[in-house]
């Protein structure tokens, strides 16, 4: 498990969904086309997707970031 | 520790937000001078900071923030920052930061004084919506006053963000300051301070700096001699709702939340209680000897930041009031993220089916997951709130519940509402 | 090398350019008004979208350099970069060397992406717009090939290509501002922000 976490902007986001295409194990689409992240670090064997679903984005509102803690 | 320049205990201590002279004269006489002290040493300072962690004030704005915590991630934003004095009150019930501007302005401008010279900002932004000029007029007068007889260090100014509900949210508020856009910013790292330009912004409720203003002249201790030990100090509460004398009171944290709502009067039997706005929770009967301060709300989904308790009578239904509450919160969404702009509108639909009696399981299924899918996925808390309220609702009103969602709406679902709102709200 | 085969790649890898920066332009027309094909996943469209451009100013650089080793006619380095400032041919080649350096901004700035923000990333991606009609004008104006049918008819398809990725944009913004949100009378409005749930998701019918 890696210590890095999917971080959604809001604000940013326009319901693309090209992030929960690359990730569905992690990134599920609500009724509105807007992404619901699963709880939990990002597993390891995701990163790489997770990296392309981060340079996909049009709206650049994916990031990846480190996990802190508490 | 800050030396008081009245060291004894001031006149007037049931009321110690409210119950004094409005005017310049008055309020010198009545708290002491407005003294800073701005030496190469940071040793006033170091005892305001000491004074605010000791004195355990937390915000009155909705966060209950520690005020000790912010003022310093303020001040490590570097110097030449602004103050924003946070007088919007979008909560259509609340009324105690109109009236504290009203009468005590200048407690409410001397706190602002206070955290200016802590963070070494050089100016205050006093924000009053738009529509309430008596506010701004009495703020205006206020600082006429003190620029007449200098009193003061650093630059006061009145200005007039929208009137919307959202627009008191503080990055709301320092984003219309520095663009005009009265819209939410999104800050996944809490850590660091709100900045307007570049320079670093500390927003407060006006009732939190007004105890502030009270903290830097007589001490924490003066503070925290109401209250509990956990939760020290005195707030203001609006109540309203179905009670004969509706108003705004100052009371002691910590104190049962019915003692509260008997203050003014309500009319008849209190079905319930909504605590804390309508971002807040319902409280049922079981539940009104809780404690209104934050720990005990919040083991009952409730909090105690904005000072709120609306009494809703037993010839209302609450349903009907949820649902009204939920489309004026929906209507209320800055429409920028998607799960809020969406899922408040359809889950007021929801619970608007649900009163009418047209709504069966699955419309009661599809609304918990709603909630349960909207919750945390805004930019700001305006969409956690809403779900708060509406859970607390299924909840305290679960028979109703049944009921209505057995085709049998209760005949109160038509009755006029007892809560305010801006415009009339049809569900 | 000899003149003659310089002068066909020129001629060559700027058509080809021309190609590429046309499906490069529908592409990013089509993620914007939300057009998907059918079986392909709208992040491939995307990353089709950005190689597309990457291989579009890889031709613009084999055109740039087979016309200055020319020595047939001179055209000299700087004119590349600075309009009109070729000898030969100076305000057709300048138009070639406008629409390079709207290629460039556009290139360049997304490659620094996370360092810009994103309104500003997003004006100068909107250069875009100008750098293909401009390029158009270059290929046909400066005629070496221009009388060609082939050459027109390429021209005529990626004119109606743009055009009709063009017109669905324009489409889709339209029908966006036609849904109104926060209509709350007497209030004053405070976002100029409309989103609209994705094409692909309808809402949730009661």
């Amino acid at each position: 498990m890696t210590r890095l976490r999917i971080t959604i902007d809001p604000v940013a986001c326009d319901a693309y969904g090209y992030c929960a295409e690359l990730l569905p194990e992690a990134i599920t689409l609500d009724e509105w086309g807007y992404p619901i992240i699963a709880d939990g670090p990002l597993p390891g064997e995701l990163v790489d997707l997770a990296k392309r679903a981060v340079r996909d984005c049009p709206k650049r509102a994916i990031t990846l970031r480190e996990n802190k803690r508490g | 520790m800050t030396r008081s320049a009245n060291p004894t205990r001031p006149q007037g201590d049931v009321h110690r937000l409210l119950g004094h002279p409005t005017d310049l004269k008055g309020h010198i006489d009545a708290h002491g001078p407005l003294h800073v002290s701005l030496g190469r040493d940071r040793s006033w300072q170091q005892g305001l900071m000491t004074s605010l962690e000791a004195s355990g004030l937390t915000g009155r704005g909705g966060g209950a923030f520690p005020t000790s915590i912010k003022a310093t991630l303020a001040c490590s934003g570097g110097t030449g920052g602004t103050v924003v004095v946070n007088a919007m009150e979008g909560e259509p019930c609340s009324d105690k930061d109109k009236l504290l501007l009203i009468r005590a302005p200048h407690l409410v401008l001397d706190g602002a004084q206070y955290l200016a010279a802590l963070c070494r900002a050089d100016r205050i932004v006093i924000c009053i919506p738009i529509g309430r000029d008596s506010v701004a007029a009495a703020v205006s007068h206020a600082l006429d006053e003190r620029t007449r007889q200098r009193y003061t260090r650093v630059q006061e100014v009145v200005v007039r963000p929208p009137d919307r509900f959202i627009a008191g949210e503080e990055s709301a508020l320092t984003n219309w300051i520095e663009s005009g856009r009265s819209l939410p910013v999104f800050r996944p790292d809490k850590g660091t301070p709100l900045r307007i330009g570049r320079r670093a912004s500390l927003v407060h409720n006006a009732e939190t700096l007004a105890h502030v203003a009270l903290i830097a002249r007589h001490g924490p201790g003066f503070f925290r001699s109401r209250g509990t030990s956990e939760e020290p100090g005195t707030c203001l509460v609006t109540i309203s709702g179905d009670v004969h004398h509706p108003g705004v009171v100052e009371v002691d944290h910590g104190t049962p939340l019915s003692d509260i709502a008997v203050l003014s009067k309500p009319v008849g039997l209190v079905q319930a209680l909504l605590v804390g706005g309508y971002g807040g929770a319902w409280v049922g009967p079981g539940q009104f000897a809780t404690p209104y301060a934050s720990i005990p709300l919040r083991t009952i989904g409730a909090s105690a930041g904005v000072g709120i308790i609306a009494v809703l009578g037993d010839t209302s239904c609450g349903l009907a009031e949820t649902a009204r509450i939920a489309r004026y919160l929906a209507d209320q969404s800055a429409g920028q993220c998607g799960p809020c702009h969406f899922g408040l509108p359809a889950i007021a639909d929801d619970l608007a089916r649900l009163v009418r009696g047209h709504g069966g399981r699955d419309t009661l299924t599809r609304l918990h997951r709603r909630l349960q899918e909207v919750n945390g996925r805004g930019a700001c808390r305006h969409p956690d709130g809403a779900v708060s309220l509406v859970r607390s609702a299924l909840t305290v009103f679960a028979p109703d519940l049944a009921a209505h969602g057995r085709g049998e709406p209760c005949h109160h679902w038509h009755k006029v509402t007892t809560l305010r709102f801006p415009r009339p709200i049809r569900i | 090398m000899n003149s003659t085969y310089l002068w066909y790649a020129t001629r060559a890898s700027g058509i080809v350019a021309l190609i590429l920066l046309t499906l490069t332009m529908v592409l990013g027309l089509a993620t914007t008004s939300r057009a998907r094909a059918r079986h392909w996943p709208g992040f491939a469209q995307q990353e089709f979208h950005r190689r597309v451009s990457i291989l579009a100013v890889v031709f613009l650089a084999l055109h740039v350099l087979t016309s200055i080793l020319d020595t047939y006619v001179h055209i000299g380095w700087l004119a590349i970069v600075v309009p009109f400032s070729s000898p030969y041919s100076p305000f057709w080649v300048g138009l070639g060397a406008i629409a390079l350096d709207l290629m460039l901004a556009v290139f360049v700035s997304s490659l620094l992406r996370s360092h810009l923000k994103p309104a500003t990333w997003r004006g100068i991606h909107w250069l875009a717009y100008g750098s293909w009609p401009i390029a158009l004008a270059h290929t046909f104006g400066l005629g070496t090939d221009s009388g060609e049918h082939w050459v027109i008819a390429v021209g005529v398809l990626c004119v109606l290509s743009v055009g009709l990725a063009l017109a669905w944009r324009v489409r889709t913004s339209v029908k966006k501002q036609a849904t109104v949100v926060n209509d709350v009378p007497h209030m004053v409005p405070l976002t100029r922000r409309v989103t609209t749930a994705s094409t692909r998701r309808s809402r949730d019918d009661a």
